[in-house]
């Protein structure tokens, strides 16, 4: 089948699924998936390995629910506040952090993240460990009550295309060339004249916003804020999405995300429920020893190799 | 399979919405979804045994409530507030459970608290703390059974300052909860005329406790108030045994202690603690024997959260027979005319902030002489009245009585 046949099968998949699946779980399916299709933008594609994703995604949660909750901004206004917040903080981590390479450069975003994590912890607005709770759904461009699961799950839908969108855009671009090339030879990428750290910071931001933009839907769906989010157990969680599903892929993450929260939600209700992280790690274990290029990386080569 | 199942699920959630409106029950089924932590922090405190405790409910009911079955669902929250408010929405949509119990650590018990109220659903609140949740996160869908920090620090602070421990000294988790306690500890303590010397704040989760226990020795205050929770109280009850702080003439007091802490630490390490409790096995007849079952069951002692989840679910049991329905608005009023008299509360009453206010214990834990035996670990040393401990509804925060 062509490119455009599958994305037809996709989106029309994606369309009649709230009918045949919970549209809630859907909905922080692709909450996740976008979360972890930035990540990888700046992992697969920009080569860094941020360890702090989870004070963006946490970080523009609280924000959009902050001014949800007590500034009764509508929907899209707030989550679009969140997602520049999330931005903007990813200006002030990422110009710190793109000064250093491979490992330096995860232990600062991680040591950011923490210190965001412990704002987030203190901060009056935040709720502390209680967390936001009660965020207002509100409607969509003032018509459609986003308080229905299936008119919710459409407006994340579109969310989410959107973001997923952009990242494809950022990827099959000019700029997401010199990020591959820089990626795979810095120094050779730097001798051709290109300002790397410019290009660094740019994927960066783009990353951080995207991801604020996952955790403000979060937000709004779940109608709740918490520190879960912003702890740093989330940056983990979001690599082993990204590693799973394929690194450098394009639908990979979303496909590792989809693995990853399907496990974590059906294994809770069932025997295995104390086992969730095990499980998880296992997974993860298997995937680093015997398929490197995660789920999607390893079918396109089984496919280009049969072909 | 899964997408199978859930279609499965989705539709017979249609069939039965359609059916409800004739039906006395709905889903032709009392549904009870327990959200617990069954693997973290909190799985002694609540966890599996608040299961057991529920299953045991549902037994002695024979399973069913007129001809409508009764079901138990039990899912991990892990301690995170979206999962138990994804799990609760899912279980109110798809599964059509009636009532939420448990709901250990507060954010869980204030987000799925949301989702009860959006669904009109009961949620039945015995594992969290926080007096928020009858105060101004209140609302007309929750019952707040077993105890809140309200009635931990009151118990507490008051009784150990009559008892001649004037002076205090706080160890604080660093984060709000912590300083809430202290705050609320501090007025109480003032209050009854002790005075606080000072306090050190330690980061949380914190595990070396030296620096934070030697600061409190050197305050020479009478009391060290450990205005923590779970595996913080345990580390820095830990580290005032080992600087011989109680054999030295301080005491300690945990403002948030279980049974099952005591049982990990070990009576050497922990007595002399005094701690405040909702409920205690061995303090008379009724207590003693259902105790007894749930060890028969189990292999431990209930913690008072595990004992009020049975008393809970039973309390919701008995308003959900004796109606014959399991309508929403009209169990929630039978369940706060009904006064709870059972092993677990004597003469308890479930007011209009959504607290079930009920006399709460005093103890002292005893030295390993003292004790004859495993589980038996606390001396009675006073009954708080129910009143004293929850204090006077018209001090409530909760704005559902401001009408």
């Amino acid at each position: 089948m062509s490119r455009t046949a599958w994305l037809a099968v996709v989106i029309a998949f994606a369309l009649v699924a709230p009918f045949a699946i919970y549209p809630v779980f859907l909905m922080k399916l692709l909450c996740f998936a976008l979360f972890a299709c930035a990540f990888n933008l700046i992992l697969g594609y920009g080569g860094l390995l941020s360890f702090g994703h989870a004070a963006f995604f946490g970080g523009a949660s609280y924000i959009t629910g902050h001014v949800l909750k007590e500034w009764g901004v509508p929907t899209e206004i707030g989550i679009l506040i969140g997602t520049l917040a999330a931005g903007v903080l990813g200006m002030a981590v990422g110009v710190i952090a793109i000064r250093r390479a491979g490992i330096y450069f995860a232990m600062i975003t991680l040591a950011l993240a923490q210190m965001v994590y412990f704002i987030f912890i203190q901060a009056r607005f935040t709720g502390g460990e209680n967390g936001l709770q009660g965020i207002p759904r509100g409607h969509a461009l003032g018509l459609f009550d986003l308080n229905d699961n299936y008119a919710m799950y459409y407006f994340v839908l579109a969310v989410f295309s959107l973001g997923f969108y952009m990242v494809y855009r950022a990827v099959h671009s000019p700029f997401g060339q010199i990020l591959r090339a820089i990626r795979d030879n810095e120094p050779r990428a730097i001798s051709l004249g290109y300002d790397v750290d410019k290009y660094k910071l740019q994927a960066f931001v783009l990353s951080a916003a995207l991801a604020g933009l996952a955790g403000s839907t979060k937000a709004v769906v779940f109608q709740l804020a918490s520190l879960t989010d912003a702890h740093w157990h989330m940056s983990g969680e979001v690599v082993l999405m990204t590693l799973l599903g394929g690194l450098g892929t394009i639908v990979g993450p979303a496909v590792g995300a989809g693995v990853v929260v399907a496990l974590q939600n059906y294994l809770a209700a069932g025997p295995l429920g104390a086992w969730v992280p095990v499980v998880l790690g296992v997974i993860f274990v298997v995937c680093v020893l015997a398929f490197r290029k995660g789920i999607v990386g390893e079918i396109r080569d089984m496919v280009k190799k049969s072909f | 399979m899964k997408v199978l199942k859930s279609l499965a699920l989705g539709a017979s959630a249609l069939a039965f919405s359609v059916g409800a409106a004739q039906a006395q029950f709905s889903g032709d089924a009392v549904k009870i979804g327990i959200l617990t932590d069954m693997s973290a922090t909190y799985s002694d405190v609540a966890g599996p045994g608040t299961v057991a405790a529920a299953e045991m409910a549902i037994a002695d009911f024979g399973g069913k409530v007129g001809n409508a079955k009764i079901e138990l669902k039990v899912a991990d929250h892990q301690n995170k507030a979206d999962i138990a408010a994804n799990k609760a929405r899912e279980w109110a949509d798809v599964d059509g459970v009636d009532v939420f119990a448990e709901l250990v650590t507060t954010s869980v018990a204030l987000a799925v608290n949301e989702v009860a109220v959006q669904k009109n659903k009961i949620s039945l609140i015995t594992g969290s703390a926080s007096s928020d949740i009858t105060g101004k996160a209140c609302t007309p869908n929750s019952v707040h059974y077993v105890y809140n920090t309200r009635a931990m620090a009151v118990g507490t602070g008051t009784a150990v300052v009559k008892e001649g421990g004037a002076t205090w000294f706080f160890l604080t988790a660093n984060y709000a909860f912590g300083e809430n306690l202290e705050r609320d500890v501090t007025k109480i303590v003032q209050a009854a005329g002790g005075k606080v010397l000072g306090s050190a704040k330690h980061p949380f989760p914190a595990s070396d406790f030296s620096s934070f226990i030697l600061q409190a020795q050197a305050s020479g205050a009478k009391v060290i108030g450990l205005a923590n929770a779970g595996a913080d109280t345990t580390n820095a009850i830990k580290a005032a045994h080992e600087f011989g702080v109680v054999a030295a003439g301080q005491k300690v007091a945990g403002l948030l202690v279980f049974i099952s802490d005591i049982h990990s630490l070990g009576l050497n390490v922990a007595k002399g603690l005094q701690l405040t409790t909702g409920f205690y096995w061995d303090r008379d007849e009724d207590s003693r024997a259902w105790s007894k079952r749930f060890f028969a069951k189990t292999g431990k002692m209930p913690t008072m959260v595990q004992a009020g989840t049975y008393s809970a679910v039973t309390h919701y049991l008995n308003a959900v027979k004796a109606l014959g329905t399991d309508d929403t608005a009209k169990v929630m009023a039978k369940m706060k005319e009904t006064p709870v008299n059972d092993f677990f509360a004597k003469g308890g009453i479930i007011r209009a902030d959504g607290g079930m206010i009920h006399d709460m214990y005093l103890a002292e834990v005893k030295k390993p002489e003292e004790s004859k035996g495993p589980w038996d670990y606390y001396k009675i040393l006073r009954t708080i009245p129910a009143e004293e401990a929850y204090g006077s509804l018209s001090d409530s925060a909760c704005p559902l009585l401001k009408k």
